[in-house]
């Protein structure tokens, strides 16, 4: 069993009330890269834990088998001291220290406590060069871009001279261009002899770089793929994952647009760090009832913050230009004013700017609309609760009841009850910020189907996107965005991935 | 935290060979920690919105030192030195609302700050004596009692009635909440757990106005502790205001995303602390019938370690007003127990902070045990 760098047998894992993981083996061999892949809920991320020790050995059944060797890890030291390193999705990295104080967090190049900062600096700059990271080893990680700070993280395991790299969700938060760097870095690895397993929802891309597939459902194995004798597809990945035949990613749908109803005019907004950048660059975009408009861009672009200096001005310092919303120019001095005039802004951020994670679905639902289940200041709790039921139902929020706290919610149930709570206001113009980041394939699905009918009710979609086949799946009408500048406008039969990044990259 | 409560009064109650629980010591109790009551309630709305106020304990001093003035110096009519005080707490509450939500500077510092300019002021005013005595009219809200109306003979009558509409109000309550509930298929409690709760509190409320009415019947004071206590709790759990302070505590980016208008809300629970913060110094310097410099020392301790000991969080978002007044009456039977024990202030404090952080570590470990 040579061939095999790690095994794990029979590995099951209970949590009070459900069980994660049911009996799942996972072989992974020498030098491949190895996908893993599976729905929200899947036990994908339990299994990365449970093999890195983050889950310690005592508190599964099953083995692991790294090199032939039997392990029981008790703790993430142990596993990472034979070469296993994890990157969770959410990078762990201090925002106020440096790259180079990143790397060595607790395996400093110290003697007795001293911390040898020449040698720190050597090395950090030698392992960036590695990852084709082009910043001095001082910089702060909150200067630098989140694409970047991934490349610290995979230069952090690199210092940990990792055999078994595990990369979860690595380029949910990349555009297009760190993307495909980060796909040919881990290429690159193979090359050197190190393993990868790579947990992704992004099937185009494993389909890219894997050698292997493993698809999880409901905590169990379903099956695994080799890529190069195997008949692998992308749909027969997707009826893995959900145990049925997904025909079509989007929604089949047909537009019922009517006229325009807003108008962005020669839009400009600065930076409120730095006011003579300008962010957003004299826009122009319009809308009609009905249209599902998209706003495709690399990230850095400025859409997001187009998006919220639109709404009720929560972004940006000097904002110039024009809101006409039928036909009227309207003066949006605030968030409240934006909600009165009919806009609705669904963030990309849920966990930081959505959602209240510590209070129940109920409450969450009803924050920006409490007029709507009051009278005079105080909250008709009936009404409050019928308004509430009838959007879980509508949106197919899985929960036990309404009073569950958000922040024991699936990442697909937490976006749905994030746009439960704008559909409450019943808005004209709804701006979707990046609706289905994080979200598996299924619940992908219903987002798209909710989005098309609230079109289909006469309301006005702006849809950002950084993934180009969603942008392409459902919207009408493409802008592009580069450095603050609207670039392009191309109709849906128009448009096409390469079309679209061409002007995406466009400067001017 | 309930639990904890009648554990600390059970002990305590053995302790003190059953002086705690006797007539003339719970109304005693009652009047002596209602600063406690009044300034957690404030508190609490404070520490779930995220924030923190240092100054309550000057501020309970200064409008002492002010009332005094104008009662006893410019012979002033009672009712209109209220009026003025509690104005003056508004604005004391304004000016460090103004700084914390518009300018955005910590709770922490701007109500250090104010701890140590209302103190400073408190001294100037009062020229470091005290000021006494108050006339009669002012003493009454602290130290008067609602006469029986109904004239009983050994026992007030009235109190006994009181006693038992609260309980017959209290049950309908309930009873009606638990319908409410079922309409929507929510969960509710067994129905024994159900009935023995509603049993349990209407004996103790009926218990609590027999051991009232057996000594002088119902101090206003108390009239007033109940009416806040039953406004906000209605306020924070009922009306839209309430769901605001929950929001802002609980994800301040999510509520100002929300359309809500996180600095005025800020701005207001502040102004709310400093008018509850006057009416503490109000019933403060009545029941000691003086305003005095040191007036209020270590008061913000107090009320906030009550928010703590009653479920609120250091994060913020998490507590509530009933919470609050359990942890407020935890410290109460705490002092007065204590005090009849001859503890001296040294003790006191020493182990009211171990009980501090005892029932908050409890209540997180409950907490963690439950996920």
């Amino acid at each position: 069993m040579a061939e095999y760098i790690l095994e794990m047998n029979g590995i099951t894992k209970e949590f009070p009330g459900v069980k994660a993981l049911d009996n799942v083996n996972l072989k992974v061999k020498k030098g491949e890269i190895h996908a893993l892949c599976g729905e929200n809920g899947a036990g994908k991320s339990t299994l990365m834990k449970v093999l890195s020790g983050v889950y310690p050995h005592g508190t599964y059944t099953g083995e692991i088998l790294f090199n032939g060797e039997v392990c029981q890890f008790k703790d993430i030291k142990q596993s990472e001291s034979l070469g296993i390193v994890i990157i969770h999705q959410e990078l762990a990295l201090i925002p106020n220290l440096s790259i180079a104080e990143n790397i060595f967090l607790g395996n400093e190049r110290a003697r007795t406590g001293i911390i040898n900062w020449p040698e720190t600096f050597i090395q950090t700059e030698r392992l960036l060069k590695k990852v084709g990271l082009r910043e001095s080893p001082q910089t702060l990680i909150r200067n630098i871009s989140v694409g970047k700070q991934q490349l610290v993280e995979i230069a952090k395991a690199l210092s940990k001279e990792v055999k078994l790299l595990i990369l979860d969700e690595p380029t949910s938060a990349l555009n297009e261009v760190e993307s495909e760097n980060l796909l040919n870095l881990i290429l690159e690895f193979k090359k050197q002899g190190i393993t990868s397993i790579v947990i992704s929802h992004k099937l185009n891309e494993i389909m890219k770089i894997s050698d292997s597939i493993t698809i999880l459902r409901d905590g169990k194995t379903i099956e695994t793929l080799d890529v190069k004798k195997d008949d692998v597809t992308e749909d027969r990945i997707i009826r893995g994952m959900v145990g049925r035949d997904l025909i079509h990613r989007y929604p089949d749908h047909t537009p019922h647009i009517g006229e325009t109803i807003l108008e962005i005019k020669d839009w400009t907004v600065c930076n409120p760090n730095n006011p003579d950048q300008k962010v957003v660059d004299h826009v122009n975009i319009t809308v009609k009832r009905g249209e599902i408009v998209g706003i495709a861009g690399l990230m850095g672009a400025g859409r997001t913050e187009m998006a919220m200096s639109i709404f009720g001005r929560s972004y940006g310092k000097h904002i110039e230009g024009q809101i006409i919303k039928d036909s009227k120019p309207i003066n949006i001095k605030s968030v409240q004013d934006a909600i009165l005039h009919g806009f609705a802004y669904v963030t990309e951020d849920r966990k930081n700017f959505g959602l209240n994670l510590i209070t129940s679905i109920k409450e969450n639902m009803t924050l920006a609309n409490l007029k709507g289940i009051s009278n005079n200041t105080v909250i008709d709790e009936s009404r409050e609760i019928l308004s509430v039921e009838d959007l879980r139902k509508k949106l197919r929020i899985k929960s036990s009841n309404i009073l569950q706290l958000a922040g024991n919610l699936s990442g697909g149930n937490q976006q749905k009850v994030l746009l439960s709570k704008w559909v409450f206001t019943e808005p004209d113009i709804l701006i979707l910020d990046e609706p289905t980041r994080g979200i598996d394939v299924g619940a992908k699905y219903e987002i798209y189907t909710i989005i098309q009918q609230l079109a289909d009710q006469g309301k006005a979609i702006i849809l950002i996107s950084s993934e180009l086949p969603e942008i392409l799946g459902m919207a009408d009408r493409i802008y592009t965005m580069n450095k603050g500048k609207i670039t392009g406008e191309i109709l849906k039969e128009e448009a096409t991935q390469e079309i679209l990044m061409k002007y995406m990259t466009k400067v001017g | 935290m309930f639990i904890a409560l009648i554990f600390i009064m059970v002990l305590f109650q053995i302790i003190t060979d059953g002086i705690l629980l006797r007539p003339l010591n719970i109304t005693n109790l009652v009047m002596q920690n209602s600063y406690v009551l009044i300034l957690a309630i404030g508190m609490v709305l404070i520490i779930i919105a995220g924030h923190i106020d240092l100054s309550v304990g000057s501020v309970v001093a200064f409008v002492g030192a002010i009332s005094a003035v104008l009662s006893i110096n410019m012979h002033l009519p009672t009712y209109l030195v209220f009026l003025i005080a509690l104005a003056v707490g508004a604005v004391i509450g304004a000016w460090q609302g103004f700084w914390v939500a518009y300018v955005k500077i910590p709770a922490f510092i701007v109500t250090l700050a104010g701890m140590l300019i209302f103190r400073g002021l408190t001294m100037l005013i009062l020229k470091g004596e005290s000021l006494a005595p108050f006339p009669k009219s002012y003493q009454l809200v602290s130290s008067g009692f609602i006469p029986d109306i109904f004239k009983g003979d050994s026992i007030n009558l009235f109190t006994i009635i009181v006693g038992l509409v609260c309980t017959i109000i209290y049950v309908l309550v309930e009873i009606n909440g638990r319908k409410k509930v079922k309409k929507y298929n929510l969960e509710t409690t067994s129905i024994g757990i159900f009935a023995a709760k509603i049993v349990l509190i209407a004996c103790l409320i009926n218990l609590f106005s027999y051991i009232l009415a057996t000594y002088e019947g119902i101090p206003y004071i108390l009239v007033i502790l109940v009416v806040l206590i039953l406004a906000y709790s209605f306020v924070m759990k009922r009306t839209t205001m309430g769901r605001k302070v929950y929001a802002i505590g609980g994800n301040a980016n999510a509520a100002s995303l929300s359309g809500i208008k996180t600095p005025h809300v800020t701005f207001w629970i502040f102004v709310n602390m400093g008018v509850l913060a006057a009416l503490t110094g109000l019933v403060v310097a009545a029941r000691l019938n003086a305003a005095t410099p040191k007036a209020g020392t270590n008061f913000e301790l107090d009320a906030i370690a009550a928010c703590f000991i009653g479920g609120a969080s250091a994060y913020g978002g998490i507590g509530t007003v009933g919470g609050a007044i359990v942890g407020a009456l935890v410290m109460g039977v705490m002092n007065n127990g204590m005090s009849i024990l001859g503890l001296g202030i040294d003790w006191q404090q020493t182990i009211k902070g171990f009980v501090l952080l005892l029932a908050v570590a409890f209540d997180v470990y409950n907490k963690n045990k439950a996920v």
